[in-house]
């Protein structure tokens, strides 16, 4: 399960209808828990595939590593990434897949139809390493 | 000098988010690092011993790999070595 505030899940969802027709994404900040992550606060980032805005995202590394460094000054981990799909199921998707490499975080998605958000859905990357990742349907507590 | 370790790489560092290494390189960092940690090997390097592709390495505020020396890179018991492996994705594959 996927705990995170009222006001990060709204803004989460803001992000992907002002981004709209290209995809939003940035960063779950928080604690890994027993029953799952925890999301004390988001980050949003740039999507740097300015060449395929509207069906593809990349956070850059050096964006991350600041990311990370400032999270790590208030105590809090990476715990997982948002990103939107315009005018596409929020579902991940053969690329969202193939990109992802950060085991026991959470990615979540939201589907933007016509410049409004739809439905917002959390998968877990399970596995010990690219060999045996997948994607788990995870459900989103919203406190 | 100190190596942070990202989320999902704290399995095989005993849940420690960074760890202190000796080496004169980051190279020698890396090494120091997998020899401690020998399961971190795998998720780092290919079977030919290069970096995998989407594991980023910064040395303080740059990336190694547009670094003139790159992994050779000296390095001082003041750096930070970062860990980051890559985020993407997008809704399809291909583009339309």
């Amino acid at each position: 399960m996927l705990r995170l505030g009222k006001t990060d899940y709204e803004a989460i969802r803001a992000h992907g209808e002002e981004t709209y027709p290209h995809e939003c994404c940035g960063v779950l900040l928080g604690h890994a828990t027993d029953d799952g992550n925890s999301v004390s606060e988001i980050a949003r980032a740039g999507n740097t595939r300015t060449d395929s805005a509207h069906n593809r995202y990349n956070i850059s590394p050096q964006e991350l590593v600041k990311i990370q460094r400032q999270a790590r000054e208030k105590q809090l981990d990476i715990v997982g990434f948002y990103h939107s799909h315009p005018d596409h199921p929020a579902r991940w998707s053969p690329t969202d897949f193939a990109e992802a490499h950060w085991m026991g975080c959470s990615y979540v998605i939201t589907s933007v139809e016509k410049g409004k958000a739809a439905l917002t859905n959390s998968f877990l990357l399970t596995g010990s390493g690219e060999e045996d990742k997948k994607f788990e349907d995870e459900a989103v507590e919203v406190g | 000098m100190e190596i942070q370790i990202p989320t999902p790489l704290r399995t095989y560092t005993g849940k420690q988010a960074s760890v202190q290494v000796e080496g004169a390189t980051v190279s020698d960092a890396l090494a120091s690092l997998t020899a401690a940690y020998p399961d971190l090997k795998k998720h780092l390097f290919t079977d030919e011993g290069k970096i995998r592709s989407f594991v980023n390495l910064y040395l303080n505020d740059d990336d190694v790999r547009y670094l003139p020396a790159k992994e050779a890179t000296a390095v001082s018991a003041k750096d930070s070595l970062t860990i980051i492996p890559s985020i993407a994705g997008g809704r399809t594959l291909g583009t339309n």
